[in-house]
Parts: C-alpha cells; structure tokens; sequence
C-alpha cells in the first residue's frame, strides 16, 4: 500500500519541489521522474502475475458520499504503470535541448499530469478514476497552450472542450451506476457486480465510450487530433499520444467491459466498425501528407483503430495484443516524434519535401530512426509486431472481413512510413540538410534506450506477455460469466 | 440572534467612528466586530434556539450565516484603498454593507415570513444606496435607479405572495405552513397556489434567475465593483439560503405543483446566463451573466429536495462565493491599472504577476467546475441530486450548459497565460494578497477534501 501511494504521490511532490526549483527545474523534474521509474521497476518486480489486485490502498476519502481513495495494481493496471513511469523520464530527457520559458512551470506541470495518469491506471473507484482523468487533461491542456506553436489557443480550446464533453458525460454515467449500487458506493467490483438490463446497458456504454473514443481517439471523433498534435510542443505530443491516449484504451479495458458486457456485445459491430474505418480512413490521409509530424499523428489514428478492433473483439488474442500494443505503440511514437523534433531542431521544418539525404549527415541517427520506423510498421523481431500479430488474431477470430480490412493497416503503415523515411533521410541532400549535427548528449541516450527497448521486447515479449495474462483472462471470464447471466 | 446585535452595533459604531473622522480605525472595528459575531455564529452550534418565534437559529441558518460574515469579511479586506480612493464618507460604505448583512442573517435564520421580509428590505435598502453611492457618476445612478425600481416590484411580489398564503394557511409561520399543508393535503384553498408562484417570482428577481434577471447585469456593470463583489456573492447566498427554507421547509408538501415552473426557470436560467456570457467582451459583465447561470445551477437543489440539498446548497454556494470574490479582487487590481475591465486588460497578466494570475486561474477553474476545486463539488452535488430523481434530460441539458461555461471561463485562462499584453505589473496590497490566498486555499481545501463541509448541515 505504501508504495502504491508513494508511486503515485511521489510525481506530485516532485511537481511542487520543481515548481520552485527555478533554473534547475531540469535536473530535479528528471531525478524525480527516474526515481518514480525505479520505485515503479521495484514494484514490477514484486509483482505476481496473477489475477489478483496487489499493492492496494484502500483509505476513506469523502465518507459522506461514498467515495474512498481505493488504488490497487492488476496485470493491466501494471503494464500502464510501468509504460507511464517509463515514457516521462524518456519525455523530459528529451527536451533538454529544448530551452522552454518558464521551464520550472513546464516540468511541474509533465510530474503533475504523471500523478494524474497513475491515477486513472490504478483507481479502483470510480470517483477516483473520474478525478484522475482531469487530472490529467488540466496540465497537458496548459502545456499544450503555453508552450505550443502557431494557432495553438483555438487548437488547444477545441481540445479541451472536446475531452471534457466526453467526460462529463462519463461523470453521468458514472453517477448513475452509483445511484443503482445498493452498497452506495463507487467500489469497481461492485459496479462489476450489478445487473443492468440491456437497455441501461446501451446507454451506459455510450456515456463512457464517447468519453474514452474521444480520447483514444476513435473515428469520427478524432478530429481534434492532428491539429492538437501538430500544435503542440514536442513533449506534449509525446504525452498526448504516448501515455494519455492509453486513457482511453485502459478506460474501455477496465471500465466499459466488465462492467455494460451486454452494452458492449449490442454495439461491438459498430464500435468495430468505427474502428476499422478509423484505420483505413486515417492511413489514407496519412498517404497525403506532406508535413511528417501530421503523419505520425494520422499513423497513431490508425494503430489505435487497430488497438480498439482487438479490444472490442473480446478475445483473449486481441485483448492481449491490445494490452502488449499500447506498450509498444507507446514507446514508438515517442521514438518518432522525438526524431522529427531533432529534424525541426536543426532544420526548421518538418515538411517532407524539403528534407531529404540526412542519412548522409547524419548516419546515427538514421539508424536508429530505421530501428523505430520499423518498429512502428511491426517488423517481426520489433515490439510492434507481437502485437499487431496478436491484434490481428484477434480481429480475424471475430470475423474474416474484419481481419482482411483490419490487415490493410500492416501494408498501408508500411507504404507511408517507408516513404516517409525514404524522403526525409536518404535521397539528395540539400542546403537544409547538409549541415545536419548527427544525434548528441542526451539525444543520443533517449534514442538508444528506445532503440533497445523496441528491439529486446520484439525479440523476447515473454515476460511482457505474461505479466497481464492472468489479468487479461480473468477480465474475460468475468464478462463472459456476466454476459450469461444477462441472458 | 447575538449575531444580528453584534453586527448591529458594530454597523453604528462605525458610523460614528466616521463622524469623529477616526478613518483609521473603521476597518479593524468591523473586523473585530464581525470576528466576534463568527464567534458567535460558532458558538450557537447546534443549539437550534428559537427566537421569540420570529427566527431560528439552526445549523442551516448558523452555517449560511457563516459564509456571509466570512466573505463580507474578505470583501472589507478588499476595501483597502478602494472606497478612501472614491469618497470621503468612507464610514457609510461600511455601515451600509454592515446592515445589508444584518439583514442577510435574518433572511437566512426567519422562522416567520415577516422576518423574511423585513430582513430583505433591511438588505435591499442598503444595497439600493450603495450600487448608486458614486452620486456624480451615471452608471452608478442608473444601477440604483434599476435596482431599486426592479427591487421594489419584485418585494411587490413577494409581499402580495405572502399576503395570500397567509389568507389561506391563517400564519406566517413556517412550522404552521407546513402543517396546514399537510393536514388539508386534499383540501389546500386555491389561493395558496398562487401566493407560493408570486413568492417564487419575488425571490427569483432577487437572486437574479432568468426571466427575471433583467437588472442583473447592468447593475452589476454600474455599480462600484466591490458592491459587485458583495450583491453577486454574499448577497446571492442569502438569497437562496431564504428561497430554500421556504421552499424546501415549509411548501415541501406541495413540491409537486411547483417543480414544474422551477424547471422551466432553472432551464432559461442556465441557458441564457451561459449563452449570454459566451458573447462579453467585458470581464465584469461576463461575470454578472455567469452569475446567473450560476443561480441556475443552484436551482437545481430545488427541483429535487433531498437530505443533500441543503448542504449541497451550502457547499455550491460557498464555492460560488469564494471563487467570485478573488475574481473580482483580480478585477479591481488590474482595472487600478489600467482603466479598463475588458478581457483585453487581462491580457499577458501571468508574465509580471504570476501569483495573482495563478489565483485567478484557479477561481476561474472552480467556476467552470473543474475537479479538485470546490466548484466541482459543488456542481458534482447538484447532478448527483438530480440524478437521483433520473430526470437525465435536466442533467443533460445541465452538461452541455457547463460546456459552453468551460469556453467562457477559458477565455479569461487564455488572456491571462497565454496572450500577449501589456505587461503591465500590479501593485497589490498586502491585504488583498491575504484575500486571495484564503480564497484559494478554501477553494483547493473544498475540492480535494470536501468531507469538511459536507456533514456541516
């Protein structure tokens, strides 16, 4: 229990310390963020991997309305745990060559969304997974704002209103699981424990699942994305799409599931459906675009409509690969957006036409962008191919259709991303590019941990795989024994 | 009942303190004064005493009077510089708001529909001078002219209202209201029905709900903005605090005949006060209308009267109150400056005052009812509430409202962080400094750990 609350509570005090901290905001927000890695890594270690709810803290909150600060670690909760733990060092490293103004307010805010996001993955009330959720939006929102490029306050404003409009309708649904609990409380095994007729189902299941679509984000509510994306400044893009859209895959696996599986089961084929036309949608989009930053972003569409098909095929395969992919999924986009913030570093722009040769100038770096290029497009022996593989699977046990579209994602990615790095790092260099600086200092140790991390977990995804396994199987059981009950 | 003596006292003493010219010594003699009458509001705790059947000092009366004393408190803190800077009677400024809260007390503690009344004009008289107190300036002398003209139709209403359920029901008393609702539940005269909608109306002018907020914003414009600060916060608690003893007290029996207006004045309410505040360019006025799609929101303790209305009420209230006051303290302070209180003189303030801004930002962040402020509890409050009588519509329609409040409040965030101003640096106070740090604290406190407040009632 103590480190539970230490994992969590830990970023927040780091937040304040480093809110004060000046000009070395720098160096005590990345002590602080590789200390929480390490108390993370601690409990990872100790963690069995069974179905069991282990390091749980369960403390009285606000007692008059039922709501306790109960967080607990599970096999999913723990593969978030650690991927968030991981990225934010990863993140703050990565901006040291950046010179942010107000740099003390910058890192204070990356360790008080981390508090945030460790909320939402380990809360097991409802309220608290609710608190968690803003939590984290506020200070991604203020990062995005304060320090993003051109446009950014219509951008971030569309953002922001977008999110909170799926989560307040979220706030309703979960109000009225409360009023439909006997227990009067928030407690997620109890609202796993209700019986709702199918109708109460469905519209649950829409409360939450527009809150989560929009943050994973789902088609057609993903148009916030791109912009926001592009907009923002590098750190918080990787926040965005490595660790926060997360949000909205674990807040179906935990939340939609096991608790509406009737609501799930009437509306899969639509969700699946959302999902594949997300793919296809946005890798079509992703084929035309000429700034490569919009690509990534698009690319990230589509492998998180691949993420949801898994999801909603509700098998052990496409959870599982699910599960394995947003890891991965994690640790590659931070990979490329971290490359193309070291292109616009050096070369002030981020348009794939003008660029090109920098492999020349720059042979480390085009190395090492390969390793995380294919590693996006799941090439077997890199991370993201497990769990395409497992993803896929998944689609194809719900129907051969799907899978057949669903695959196109595999050739499509590789298509744009190939002739992304084909235009960007080879071919003739150019006045831009011929005075490339090959990758330094701390770029360097960023990109060699991602390049090892993309490359071990492709090779050896055992213990990745076995971690949420039991978790993964228990969930399925319990939506499978819920949904015989219903009928 | 100490606490209407003491505040009393306090008011005249501090008028003659102004008449021996001692301007120095006005401001601690009302802070000691109303210390001593927050003293005594603690010390009455749950003593639940009836005052010669005319008031009742429960908790729920104790715990609104709370709030008033304490934010009337901040706002006389806030006085410093502010009232010296524009007249000479400085001493009036404080006995008059002195006695609008004297009245405030017994609007928030009646037992007796008189009380009720005569408490509501102790407050509006008081309050129908100080909105014109700036005597050589126009807006200040149609805020008044405004206020008293809508003040005194509505105090028609509510008085007429009176009138006929004491026709009917044979008291003013609320326990005897009650009981002869209950005991003739089949056989209510039918002039009760329409004395219960004309005191709905009265009370519905005076705490500014759509239709009838008519005078809202342009009084709240015209008038000197720390007269703002106290008619839009202290002043709109009490106002509640009274609507909701009489309605959730005494016509509880007949909730089922007037639940169906009140929605109909909850919804225009919401929907104006946002949609309207969308559209200012003027931060006070933007102000003024949240203020009323705030009352909105505070409605909503009406239309479903459970145990938690009442102290959900308190909390949202509380809240509202605490929020608003340092919004307006940022107000002043940058209107000093630069002359203007359009959104653009908010512009690039974080640069040079960070502290200030942070402040703001997190009054704005309650506003708009962001977790882990109080502001979310509050709202949080009133949807659970509503929620649990399943009219999902009302909550519905209340989300999308909170939606479009998310924009406006917003936009005061942007100015503030993000654009690019005249950077200007304010001189601010100590006093004030000490305003918004209480402010802010209480608003952080009730958000992360509401628990404080909850059981309070």
């Amino acid at each position: 229990m103590e480190q539970l609350l230490l994992l969590i509570f830990l970023p927040l005090a780091g937040a304040i310390i480093t809110a004060f901290a000046g000009k070395s905001a720098k160096i005590v927000s990345t002590v602080i963020s590789v200390v929480s890695l390490g108390l993370a890594l601690f409990i990872a270690c100790n963690f069995i991997p069974n179905a069991t709810t282990q390091f749980e803290a369960n403390l009285p909150w606000i007692s008059d309305l039922g709501i306790r600060f109960h967080a607990g670690i599970d096999g999913i909760s723990m593969l978030v745990v650690l991927l968030t733990n991981l990225l934010i060092p990863i993140i703050i490293l990565s901006s040291y060559k950046h010179d942010y103004k107000n740099p003390a307010a910058f890192y204070a805010l990356i360790l008080f969304m981390q508090t945030g996001l460790l909320l939402v993955f380990t809360a097991m009330d409802a309220f608290l997974f609710y608190i968690g959720w803003e939590a984290a939006l506020i200070p991604i929102y203020f990062i995005c704002a304060f320090w993003g490029g051109k446009d950014r306050i219509r951008i971030n404003m569309k953002f922001f209103v977008y999110t909170i409009a799926g989560s307040l309708f979220m706030l309703m649904g979960i109000i009225y699981l409360y009023l439909q609990n006997p227990a009067n409380n928030f407690e997620i095994q109890a609202f796993y424990a209700l019986n709702l007729d199918s109708a109460q189902q469905g519209w649950i299941f829409w409360a939450f699942f527009i809150a989560f679509a929009i943050k994973m984000p789902i088609f057609p509510f993903h148009t916030w994305q791109p912009d926001t994306y592009t907009a923002a400044p590098t750190q918080g893009t990787m926040l965005l799409s490595g660790i926060m859209l997360k949000m909205g895959i674990y807040g179906v696996i935990r939340w939609l599931l096991p608790i509406v599986p009737a609501g799930v089961q009437d509306w899969s084929c639509l969700a699946m459906i959302l999902s594949i036309i997300g793919i296809v949608y946005a890798s079509l989009i992703a084929f035309t675009q000429k700034d490569a930053k919009r690509l990534v972003a698009y690319s990230s569409i589509a492998h998180v409509g691949l993420i949801s098909a898994g999801i909603f095929a509700l098998n052990q395969q496409g959870l599982q690969g699910a599960m394995v992919q947003m890891l991965s999924h994690g640790i590659n986009v931070v990979g490329l957006f971290f490359v193309l913030d070291i292109i616009f570093s050096r070369t002030k722009t981020n348009k794939i036409e003008e660029l090109g040769g920098i492999a020349k100038a720059a042979p480390q770096l085009a190395i090492v962008f390969l390793i995380v290029v294919l590693g996006t497009v799941a090439l077997p022996g890199t991370n993201g191919f497990i769990g395409e593989f497992l993803l896929l699977m998944g689609v194809y046990n719900y129907g051969i259709w799907a899978a057949a579209i669903a695959g196109l994602t595999i050739i499509f990615g590789a298509v744009y991303m190939l002739r992304m790095y084909q235009n960007v790092m080879l071919g003739k260099t150019n006045e831009l590019t011929i005075t490339f600086t090959d990758i330094q200092g701390t770029e360097k140790l960023v990109l060699y941990i991602i390049c090892a991390l993309i490359i071990v977990l492709g090779v050896y995804p055992k213990p990745l795989l076995h971690l949420t396994e039991a978790s993964v199987q228990h969930l399925l059981e319990q939506v499978n024994q819920k949904l015989t009950s219903v009928k | 009942m100490n606490i209407i003596i003491t505040i009393s006292i306090t008011a005249f003493i501090v008028l003659y303190a102004g008449l021996f010219k001692a301007k120095k010594a006005l401001l601690p003699l009302t802070v000691v004064g109303l210390l001593t009458a927050l003293g005594f509001t603690a010390a009455a705790w749950n003593g639940n005493a009836v005052h010669f059947g005319m008031m009742q000092t429960d908790n729920f009366a104790l715990a609104f009077s709370g709030v008033c004393i304490v934010g009337t408190l901040l706002i006389f803190l806030l006085t410093q510089n502010y009232f010296h800077a524009k007249s000479d009677n400085v001493a009036e400024y404080y006995t008059l708001i002195l006695f609008a809260l004297a009245g405030m007390i017994m609007m928030v503690s009646y037992k007796n529909m008189a009380m009720l009344f005569v408490g509501l004009e102790i407050m509006s008289v008081s309050l129908y001078i100080l909105a014109g107190i700036r005597k050589k300036d126009f807006a200040s002398n149609e805020a008044s002219l405004k206020y008293f003209l809508m003040g005194a139709f509505s105090t028609g209403f509510l008085l007429f209202g009176i009138t006929l359920i004491y026709g009917a029901s044979g008291s003013f008393d609320l326990d005897k209201i009650q009981a002869y609702l209950v005991d003739n539940s089949k056989a209510i005269s039918p002039i009760f029905y329409p004395g219960v909608i004309l005191m709905m109306i009265g009370l519905c002018f005076k705490v500014g709900a759509a239709p009838f907020h008519f005078w809202t914003p342009d009084v709240y414009e015209g008038s000197p903005t720390l007269i703002t600060t106290f008619m839009s916060t202290v002043v709109k608690t009490a106002g509640f605090a009274a609507f909701l003893r009489l309605f959730a007290d005494a016509f509880a029996p007949l909730h089922d005949f007037w639940v169906a207006p009140l929605i109909v004045i909850v919804c225009i309410t919401l929907f104006i006060g946002n949609v309207t505040a969308l559209f200012q360019k003027n931060f006070k006025r933007m102000l003024a209308y949240s203020s009323i799609s705030h009352a909105g929101y505070l409605l909503f303790s009406l239309v479903v009267i459970g145990a938690n209305s009442q102290n959900s009420v308190l909390v949202y209230a509380a809240a509202y109150t605490f929020a608003s006051i340092i919004a307006f303290a940022v107000l002043i302070l940058v209107k000093q400056k630069t002359g203007s209180d359009s959104f653009e003189s908010f512009n690039g303030l974080g640069k040079k005052n960070p502290l200030v801004a942070l402040s703001l930002t997190v009054a704005m962040l309650s506003l708009a009812g962001i977790p882990l402020t109080a502001g979310f509890i509050g709202k949080y409050l009133m949807f659970l509430n509503v929620m649990g009588e399943y009219k999902m519509l009302l909550v519905a329609f209340a989300i999308l409202n909170a939606l479009v409040g998310f924009y406006y409040y917003f936009k005061v965030i942007v100015a503030v962080w993000f654009k690019d101003g005249a950077e200007v640096e304010l001189s601010t106070p100590s006093q004030y400094k000490v305003v918004l740090a209480v402010s802010v604290a209480i608003t952080l406190i009730l958000g992360i750990y509401p628990a404080i407040i909850l059981n309070l009632i």
